[in-house]
């Protein structure tokens, strides 16, 4: 589902975010991606989202060689990526429900169909009671959740997830875990980049872990 | 394959399904629209007074050269109406008699340029003037008549233009017992040049002022980008299209140029009702038929459509200029 082949990121600088990054995610798989900050995680996710486009090498997601990928076509190939950011990224001047809302809005769905999929999303969060609040007046775990919701509501293949128990105490952090693995068992390859090295050994997932740009773990081929 | 995986179960279904689906995509495509254009009107209510002022700073821009245009047309209208009823005066050697007079006036009058041919007969012309100008007493100390007689010449509607009457002017006054030929197209001829700066002024006047319009609405949509930045990179990062991104901003321009278009509108209705009255004193002073003619409501139906185009090209600047630089690249940190 997601290819990383011989990938390099240079920025202007001399900076080299990735060297040569080889691996691969299949479908339904759930891995962590890891490494002291500035080691490239966010350089490696913003490159499956196309913020960014690889110096050397080829990044595949769904089939699609993103490399050649033409600007237009970039909002097609984001509708199937989710996204969970550690600040959430919600928009505070509307309800939960239009937050979530926001990716069948950009498809141009029916409003039946979105009032249908954003509930299906917010009750697998948990959240179906509070579509009607502002997401100011919830918790830092329920935001993050909402987050979620957002993310998987037009049911994307890939989930990426930067941070994304970053604020939350352990609980919290297990509860939204539990949420990407159901995800996983049912198709949807997740990325969690994370340096929460406790959450990753209590999860024993395959893991990616960055150093200096260099993918030094996890890049061989699944156990699955 | 991500996108084969979610497109080829509908295209498997079969014309008819794929058709209706076709209908539910428009339909929520038009509902989408429906839905953006109600929603840069309410976020326009939110802020009404920095509205307003839009609307006004539009309002006025627009006016003063659709006002000038309006006094442009009434102006052309005169010199129309004075072109369709311009008449050559023929007056006649003084000692011509009375009969060959009317003999000339048959003359004139078989011509084909000319419709009609009136003989005020000097005994006549003076009875006239003697009532008109009030000189009564000072014509009594003349020993004779120092009028002679005058034909009144109205051209053919196809004589009419310039070269025409100038045409029929020198046939005139080539005949024998003409003393003299006038018709006054001098003034209108000047009228006509003065429209034709006025209007070129006019018109870049315009230009400019419509050039203003568009920088008033496009500083305007840059804010109003800026106030919903972090929209635009959600919506860019759950996969909007640049058109979906552009879309509540360019009906934000069209809504401005609308409530633009109406103060336009507005302002110019009002002038014209506090003008009117002068003006016409000042018409029947000259015993004009001149009148400031409104916009009418395909005039004003024009005014606003151009408005709202304006503020489209106004929001379409903006948004070209500033949507581009916020891209979620620089969300996730490190």
């Amino acid at each position: 589902m997601i290819e990383f082949r011989q990938v390099t990121k240079r920025y202007d600088s001399d900076h080299t975010a990735l060297r040569a990054v080889n691996f691969h995610l299949d479908r339904g798989e759930l891995a962590f991606l890891t490494g002291h900050s500035g080691a490239g995680k966010s350089t490696l996710l913003k490159l499956i989202m196309v913020m960014e486009r690889p110096t050397a090498g080829e990044v595949i997601v769904g089939g699609q060689k993103l490399n050649s990928l033409p600007r237009r076509q970039i909002p097609y190939i984001r509708r199937h990526i989710g996204v969970v950011f550690q600040n959430h990224q919600l928009l505070f001047d509307r309800t939960v429900f239009d937050n979530v809302a926001m990716p069948l809005e950009v498809m141009g769905a029916s409003p039946e169909d979105t009032g249908r999929r954003v509930r299906a999303a917010l009750d697998k969060v948990g959240l179906l009671k509070k579509e009607k609040m502002n997401p100011m007046q919830l918790s830092g775990g329920e935001q993050q959740r909402v987050g979620i919701a957002r993310a998987v509501v037009n049911k994307p293949p890939v989930l990426l997830a930067d941070e994304p128990t970053g604020n939350l105490d352990p609980e919290l952090s297990a509860d939204i875990m539990r949420l990407f693995t159901q995800f996983s068992q049912v198709g949807v390859t997740v990325l969690v980049a994370t340096h929460d090295i406790a959450l990753i050994n209590e999860m024993n997932r395959r893991t990616l872990t960055l150093n200096q740009g260099q993918l030094v773990a996890g890049g061989g081929v699944s156990g699955h | 394959m991500a996108t084969d995986s979610r497109q080829k179960p509908d295209n498997r279904r079969g014309a008819n399904r794929s058709r209706s689906l076709l209908s539910d995509q428009a339909r929520s495509y038009l509902g989408h629209h429906r839905k953006v254009a109600r929603d840069s009107i309410q976020r326009m209510w939110k802020t009404p007074v920095a509205s307003a002022m839009t609307w006004t700073v539009m309002g006025v821009a627009l006016a003063l050269p659709v006002a000038l245009l309006l006094l442009l047309t009434s102006l052309q209208g005169v010199s129309a109406g004075w072109e369709s009823t311009a008449r050559i005066t023929a007056y006649l050697a003084m000692e011509l008699p009375a009969e060959e007079a009317r003999g000339m006036a048959a003359d004139i009058e078989s011509d084909g340029r000319v419709i009609s041919v009136q003989l005020v007969e000097r005994d006549q012309a003076l009875a006239d003037f003697r009532a008109s100008s009030g000189l009564d007493e000072a014509l009594d100390f003349l020993e004779e008549n120092p009028l002679p007689h005058t034909l009144l010449i109205t051209p053919e509607d196809s004589a009419r233009s310039a070269e025409g009457v100038q045409a029929l002017v020198t046939f005139v006054e080539n005949m024998n017992g003409i003393d003299q030929v006038q018709v006054d197209l001098g003034w209108l001829q000047r009228l006509n040049a003065m429209t034709d700066i006025l209007a070129r002024a006019v018109w870049a006047l315009a230009l400019l002022l419509g050039a203003a319009v568009i920088l008033v609405i496009g500083n305007t949509v840059r804010l109003a980008i800026e106030n919903r930045r972090d929209e635009i990179l959600v919506a860019k990062l759950v996969g909007g299209t640049d058109a979906f991104v552009r879309r509540p901003f360019l009906y934000t321009g069209a809504w401005f140029g609308l409530g633009g278009g109406l103060v336009a509108w507005l302002l110019i209705q009002v002038s014209l009702w506090w003008l009117s009255g002068p003006i016409e004193r000042l018409a029947g002073l000259y015993r004009s038929e001149f009148t400031l003619q409104g916009p009418g409501f395909d005039g004003a139906l024009a005014l606003i459509i151009v408005a709202m185009l304006l503020g489209w090209l106004g929001a379409w600047v903006a948004v070209r200029r500033h949507l581009d630089d916020i891209e979620p690249g620089d969300i996730a940190g490190g």
